[in-house]
């Protein structure tokens, strides 16, 4: 809590509907976000059951800094996922951290099963339990208007709710987050769903003075203009991630095709250019961030004769112009949002649902899967059918897709044979928009929560290319477990990693200091770690072992910048990863 | 000669929602974190996928916030709008109930209106041009 040696936790049991504050001294030193709500969640995980039993916490959390300084605005949720069956961590940015910093909150814990469907409003002085048997089936942007409408919060508030695959159980379900964000990945939303959750309502008016005016402003204004005035985040606000579109496709390190191709001859078509300038209709920022990344593309779709349109706003990234789009051979912008619409409205991770699309295309090319599995032709280009199939992954009709809505691992190592070796996960999760050579592929595998964002392989590769021939795996191992030791500080603050650049971590110990609380770069570092190792160990009970999650061979088939990868190289990795984790 | 300034939201077709200006009204006149504490409010009309508005001092020509003030707390300032004096406030909210396009806000906890003094902070720091404080030269003013 700002200002206060305690954290303020929220413990929400939904089976009684009964509540609980506590102010925990002990969790300070886990400093807040990514290490409060994996010690919290350590706590409580029942290791011996399964990932949605009723028992199973989800924890979400916000770090010290939050909206206090400028980009500090992402929340952490922690859960049992289902869909790897082990340790679960998203992060989501929009207007969450703002309104839990309101209701005077530092973590929500949610433990138990509603025994029919609600939603939550909490405020600093009330929680509310509504009925939401009326929501449960609806789509993302209705249920959140209804709860908006209904909740009787008005003022800065933040929603978070889940579609029909949450509500449905769909491993690879996410929540979505106001309008744009969400916690997408590892299945936060089949969570909600096991609870009869349908969302929350967090919002507050909550004040706290500031202690030191004067040394204060003086930082803030200084971290703004370094974030606004110097070019460090210009790339986020600009052309945002799909920037990295047409650099990638150069290098060959654009997934496309289910990843038979590593370069993508529409790459053009649905660059961060194109979409700038055929449909980028706004951008927005979280609550406290002077950037802007959120970019907005404008869908309208001609539904009938006579000129009838309908039309929306869509947020896009680069994750998703590679998962619904080079993917899947979509060869234009209104394409690409189209499908991102669809899987927003089911709630569906669009990363997932992409690329078990694109398998899926590969499957039934090769008579791997059959046509009366997929009931539609999923086929590489064809944006209607992978329409219906988005809607068949969130509410599945028969048991295939149950199966595949479960993840490629868990759909593969069901199925069995060659399957395996054309499906794009690491450690069980469907990859991101990357192929950029070892680092991404085994910092994938290894990355406490297998998203491309724990070390930055993508960017490790880039930086060793110009040395690769002489690139040794130790260095690769090496800089992998130091960029995770790292970012584990900025998520726990919990600092957006764009604005890394800007927050180096001497100005974080000096942010820190403005606000009572003492830390070096070392002290940082270690603490980091230590929320590491408890990751780490979380995971270990649930029985992760990297040797499950052999690489397919669909890897080392496709030419990355590095040339053909080779697999004896990324064992090297694997074995040096041990050994310094070990350590 | 006087110098007249009022806040104008000229451009909010490009704000970002990231609520710079509020946040930097909070801490530069409140001493606050919040954005609950501070002298405008950036709203969205039909959710953050709508229009986005700000909820700012109009300066009016002819001020009823300070016309109902029984104290004189709240004063008509030349040129428009009106002036708070904190010494003078009472907490009546009286303003508050009287602002023709409900701006005004009442602080509970500091029992005062939140009203704004066109300082011109909220532009500083807003990063996209929304906001703009415009100044005349008025003769003979006090």
């Amino acid at each position: 809590m700002l200002y206060q040696n305690y954290i303020r936790v929220l413990y929400i049991d939904l089976f009684t509907k009964k509540i609980k504050f506590e102010n925990r001294e002990d969790l300070c030193e886990y400093i807040g976000g990514s290490g409060v709500a994996s010690k919290i969640f350590s706590e409580l995980a029942d290791y011996g059951s399964e990932p949605l039993a009723p028992s199973q916490p989800i924890v979400f959390a916000i770090g010290p800094m939050s909206t206090i300084f400028p980009i500090c605005t992402k929340a952490v949720c922690s859960f049992f996922s289902p869909q790897t069956g082990e340790y679960g961590e998203s992060h989501a940015g929009g207007r969450l951290a703002m309104a839990i910093r309101l209701a005077n909150i530092d973590a929500i814990v949610i433990t138990g099963r509603a025994q029919s469907p609600v939603y939550i409003t909490i405020k600093p002085d009330d929680i509310i339990f509504h009925d939401a048997e009326p929501l449960w089936r609806l789509g993302v942007s209705e249920s959140g208007q209804y709860m908006r409408s209904m909740a009787g919060a008005p003022g800065n508030r933040s929603i978070i709710r889940i579609g029909p695959a949450g509500a449905n159980c769909v491993p690879t379900a996410g929540i979505n987050v106001d309008t744009y964000r969400h916690f997408g990945r590892l299945g936060a939303g089949a969570v909600f769903g096991s609870k009869n959750l349908k969302g929350l309502v967090i919002c507050g008016e909550k004040d706290f003075a500031i202690k030191n005016p004067a040394e204060y402003n003086k930082l803030y204004s200084e971290i703004y203009d370094k974030a606004t005035k110097t070019g460090l985040m210009a790339k986020y606000h600009e052309l945002g991630t799909p920037k990295n579109v047409l650099p990638l496709n150069k290098i060959n390190a654009l997934p496309s095709y289910n990843l038979k191709q590593s370069n993508y001859e529409y790459a053009a078509n649905i660059s961060g250019e194109a979409f700038a300038e055929e449909v980028l209709h706004r951008k927005v920022s979280c609550s406290g961030c002077p950037i802007g990344c959120i970019h907005i593309g404008w869908l309208r779709k001609l539904f009938d004769a006579g000129y009838e349109y309908e039309s929306c706003g869509v947020s896009y990234d680069h994750e998703l112009v590679f998962s619904l789009g080079s993917q899947l051979g979509i060869k234009n912008t209104t394409g690409v949002l189209n499908l991102i619409n669809e899987t927003e409205e089911m709630g569906l991770d669009a990363i997932s649902c992409g690329v078990i699309l694109g398998y899926m295309s590969e499957a039934l090319e090769k008579g791997d899967i059959t046509l009366s599995e997929t009931i539609v032709e999923v086929k590489f280009g064809e944006i209607d059918n992978y329409l219906k199939a988005i809607n068949y992954i969130a509410n599945p009709p028969n048991d295939f897709y149950r199966d595949i809505g479960r993840g490629l691992y868990n759909f593969t190592a069901r199925k069995g044979g060659d399957s395996y070796q054309y499906a794009l996960q690491l450690g069980g999760l469907e990859i991101s928009g990357y192929f950029t050579g070892p680092a991404h592929l085994i910092g994938g595998l290894t990355g406490i929560r297998h998203s491309h964002l724990d070390n930055a392989g993508y960017s490790i590769d880039q930086k060793l290319l110009k040395d690769a021939s002489t690139l040794s795996a130790k260095t690769v191992a090496e800089k992998i477990i130091e960029e995770e030791v790292i970012r584990s500080v900025y998520t726990s603050l919990v600092i957006c990693l764009f604005a890394r650049e800007v927050y180096d971590l001497e100005t974080v110990c000096r942010a820190l200091k403005v606000i009572e609380i003492n830390a070096s770069p070392d002290s940082l570092k270690s603490v980091s770690s230590k929320i590491l190792k408890n990751k780490l160990e979380i995971r270990k009970k649930m029985g992760f072992c990297i040797d499950n999650f052999p690489l397919a061979s669909r890897y080392f088939e496709t030419p990355s910048p590095y040339g053909l990868i080779k697999k004896e190289f990324t064992d090297e990795i694997i074995t040096h990863y041990k050994k310094l984790i070990e350590q | 000669m006087t110098v007249i300034r009022k806040l104008n939201a000229p451009a909010m077709s490009k704000c970002i929602l990231c609520y710079s200006c509020m946040l930097a009204c909070a801490r530069l006149n409140y001493r606050a974190h919040s954005v609950t504490r501070c002298a405008l409010k950036i709203k969205t009309a039909g959710g953050i996928s709508g229009k986005y508005v700000a909820d700012i001092c109009r300066s009016c020509i002819d001020p009823t916030c300070a016309h109902v003030c029984p104290t004189g707390a709240m004063s008509v300032k030349e040129g428009g709008g009106a002036r708070l004096t904190k010494s003078k406030c009472i907490g009546c909210r009286k303003c508050v109930e009287a602002c023709k396009l409900n701006y005004l806000d009442f602080d509970e906890e500091l029992k005062l209106p939140l009203m704004c003094t066109h300082c011109g902070i909220c532009v500083k720091f807003c990063p996209h041009g929304c906001l703009e404080i415009l100044t005349e030269n008025k003769e003979g003013g006090q």
